[in-house]
């Protein structure tokens, strides 16, 4: 067992509003910047929807993540041959145009326009070539299923759903859509890690969070191409990549990183998860049908002695321990068993959760009359407005029973909670809903409480960076011990 | 006396200022080091320009080391006229997919907008040593046949002379091919250049990524080590990239 520490991340759907705060905070502070204005790492896609870059999902084009190989996995696009074939023209790498050209106004010329008939106007500039353009697409564009035709019809995730099934789903009636917000899954498997032939990406040891070294990256681009999420950006004007550096100058400083600190709707949590690092060899090469399972299996007990026995083994810092004994994050993914990833087939064991959100059934139309009486209150997850089979293509490889099954306990919740706040449904329909689950009372208001009412310091649960030793990064304190100190850079030795 | 600072003088200084400039901009300027790709901005001309140019050049490169560092090998292939044949082909098809990707890559930076942004003036000079490299090179190739045979017996003598402190110019300076000489002008200017151009992004060829292990963890310190050592100065250091 080798006990290792990851920061990880849940994102509650059904708390997303799409307001994009999360994607401005980001912006804001780290990509504002020439070359990056293209960049989001932090992006609010609507779904069904083609999401940024477009198609991002589609790895027939782009060729990202892992494929099965027999025992073992081997990198779709990249990899040690295929990469330093195509190191002079990487032949599946997204282009500006994939994503959008950046542009602002001339504002300027609201003021300086002559007097005239017309209203002045600031019209849009490139932001690569300073030139007038006219503006074709954007980081949001379908926001809002805004273009459906063009945009939501060709969701990747439709290609499971059956032509009826996916009419349904664009009925103007049935019509339904939630938010989907990305940021790097700072993986277990990272594939952008694994394609970089100059090796200026790693995973630190000690919160596994994800980074590019600036003075290493050459710019292959073939991260670019390799992250099945395309979380990892070339940035054109100084030739090197970058990516979501999940803010850690905060994280070390005990502040959780902006896009989490400024969410609206709360939705997000951060928290440890100690896991095994011996099991992501098989867990990355599990058959599609385990992914998931194989996944969870990865992440371990921080109550069981035995592993906080191998964790200080490790040097896993006591603090980081307790840091995840109160995870809210082990909370929602192992204990309550409320979060999945985002595409497990990419197979690179990404670190971000997702609780999907219930989009429940309230009425029916036929024959053209609104018709909101049902049997029970919500109807069932199965006539939910997302069909599971969608869901199931975007959180657990395709696999709908997960997906129902989640869906099933976020039901029963609700149900329970209705039970306590209103009171106006039948009390055996929701004992039976919650034993369907095998949740008890407490367990559905534990997860009421972690999903509505949390504080701060319950959303976010960071371990301490332990700055009081980060001497020893850069020198052996006892090495300098005797030596007088002040500002010696040398060992004081006496003159000749 | 021309000759002295061209084939003798140039040659040192080429190779003292490749050598302290390459040097110095990976330790110091190690950000500047990069292939500073467009393809982001603009990738379909440059499949064609790129992957020509690029493995025209790769395998040119090989055989001109080839030609200087085992010249009897070379000879020896060229023993049988068809074997020569096949070798003085097959290079100076490799020199004109050099030259003609070349021609597309300039045409593609010189017209594209978005590529024109990201040009600089040092970008021009590269081109324009990179012209007259391959054209000198293919016109020896034309005019003065052979060359895999007869550089074993005069060109190799004359660098080795260089890289033992001994140069010997004179055959060299006595050939009357203009475009010879450019050659191996060109060369060493091109030499004296890499570490003010793009051209260093060629010196990180990343050949480890071929041994190296998939994934990379990088910890900041060995907590374990700290913890567990008994004497005060032990703990290992991990570089942190």
């Amino acid at each position: 067992m080798d006990v290792r520490s990851q920061v990880s991340m849940v994102f509650h759907l059904d708390k997303c509003i799409g307001c994009h705060t999360c994607s401005i905070a980001c912006k804001n502070i780290w990509t504002d910047r020439k070359g990056a204005e293209y960049m989001w790492w932090n992006n609010v896609e609507t779904k069904p929807g083609t999401g940024y870059p477009t198609k991002w999902e589609n790895q027939d084009i782009y060729k990202g993540g892992w494929e099965k190989n027999g025992d073992t996995v081997s990198l779709k696009g990249a990899g040690k041959f295929k990469g330093l074939k195509n190191i002079f023209h990487n032949p599946h790498m997204p282009v500006l145009d994939d994503y959008y050209e950046p542009w602002t106004y001339k504002y300027q010329d609201l003021f300086t326009a002559p007097e005239g008939d017309d209203q002045p106007t600031a019209r849009p500039v490139s932001l690569v070539t300073g030139e007038h353009m006219d503006v074709q697409a954007g980081p949001n564009w379908d926001d809002d299923m805004g273009g459906s035709p063009d945009y939501a019809r060709q969701d990747v995730n439709l290609e499971k759903l059956s032509a009826s099934e996916k009419e349904a789903m664009f009925q103007l009636e049935r019509m339904t859509f939630h938010y989907l917000p990305r940021i790097c899954n700072h993986c277990l498997n990272p594939a952008c890690v694994g394609s970089c032939p100059s090796g200026a990406l790693y995973k630190r040891g000690e919160d596994g969070i994800v980074l590019i070294n600036q003075e290493r990256c050459r710019a292959w681009r073939m991260c670019v191409t390799a992250c099945p999420y395309k979380k990892s950006y070339y940035n054109w004007n100084t030739g090197k990549s970058e990516k979501c550096i999940l803010c850690y100058p905060r994280l070390e400083s005990g502040q959780a990183p902006a896009c989490f600190h400024s969410c609206v709707g709360r939705i997000r949590y951060l928290g440890v998860m100690l896991y095994d690092a011996d099991k992501i060899a098989t867990a990355s090469a599990a058959p599609d049908d385990r992914l998931v399972d194989a996944q969870m299996d990865i992440y371990l007990d921080p109550f069981d002695p035995e592993v906080i026995k191998q964790a200080r083994l490790n040097g896993v810092a006591d603090s980081t321990i307790t840091a995840a004994q109160n995870s809210p994050v082990y909370k929602f993914v192992k204990v309550w068993k409320l979060a999945l990833p985002l595409h497990p087939e990419f197979r690179t064991l990404p670190n971000l959760f997702y609780v999907p959100a219930l989009l429940p059934t309230m009425a029916t139309v036929a024959d053209g009359v609104y018709n909101s009486t049902s049997k029970s209150l919500w109807n069932g997850v199965e006539s939910n407005r997302l069909p599971m089979k969608y869901l199931a293509s975007l959180f657990s490889a395709g696999d709908t029973g997960k997906v129902t099954e989640v869906m099933k306990r976020l039901m029963a919740v609700r149900l329970h909670r209705r039970g306590v706040t209103v009171g106006d449904l039948n009390a055996a329909e929701i004992s039976q809903a919650l034993k369907d689950v095998q949740m008890e009372p407490d367990t559905a208001d534990a997860i009421f409480r972690l999903t509505s009412l949390a504080t701060f310091d319950e959303r976010f649960v960071i371990p301490p960076a332990h700055r009081e030793e980060s001497i020893e990064m850069l020198e052996n304190t006892g090495d300098v011990k005797g030596n007088t100190g002040f500002g010696f850079k040398q060992k004081p030795a006496r003159g000749l | 006396m021309t000759n002295i600072l061209l084939f003798a003088v140039l040659p040192y200084a080429a190779l003292a200022i490749f050598l302290v400039g390459s040097i110095y901009r990976y330790k110091n300027r190690g950000f500047s080091v990069s292939s500073i790709s467009s393809q982001f901005l603009e990738g379909k001309t440059l499949f064609w320009g790129s992957q020509p140019f690029h493995w025209g050049l790769f395998i040119l490169f090989f055989g001109h080391l080839i030609a200087f560092l085992f010249p009897s090998a070379v000879l020896a292939w060229n023993g049988q006229p068809v074997r020569l044949l096949i070798l003085e082909i097959a290079a100076f098809a490799f020199g004109l997919s050099a030259l003609l990707g070349l021609i597309l890559l300039i045409f593609r930076r010189l017209t594209n907008r978005r590529v024109q942004i990201v040009t600089s003036k040092m970008d021009l000079v590269v081109y324009a040593i990179l012209l007259t490299q391959i054209i000198s090179g293919l016109l020896i190739a034309y005019h003065s046949r052979w060359g895999s045979s007869w550089f074993s017996a005069f060109l190799t003598p004359y660098l080795r002379s260089i890289f033992v402190f001994d140069p010997q110019i004179d055959a060299i300076a006595s050939v009357t091919s203009i475009s010879l000489k450019v050659h191996v002008i060109s060369a060493f200017v091109l030499i004296g250049i890499i570490p003010f151009t793009r051209f260093v992004h060629f010196l990180v060829y990343p050949v480890d990524y071929l041994w190296r292990s998939y994934q990379q963890v990088i910890w900041n310190w060995s907590r374990k080590h700290i913890r567990t050592s008994r004497s005060h100065s032990e703990g290992h250091k991990s570089m942190n990239n």
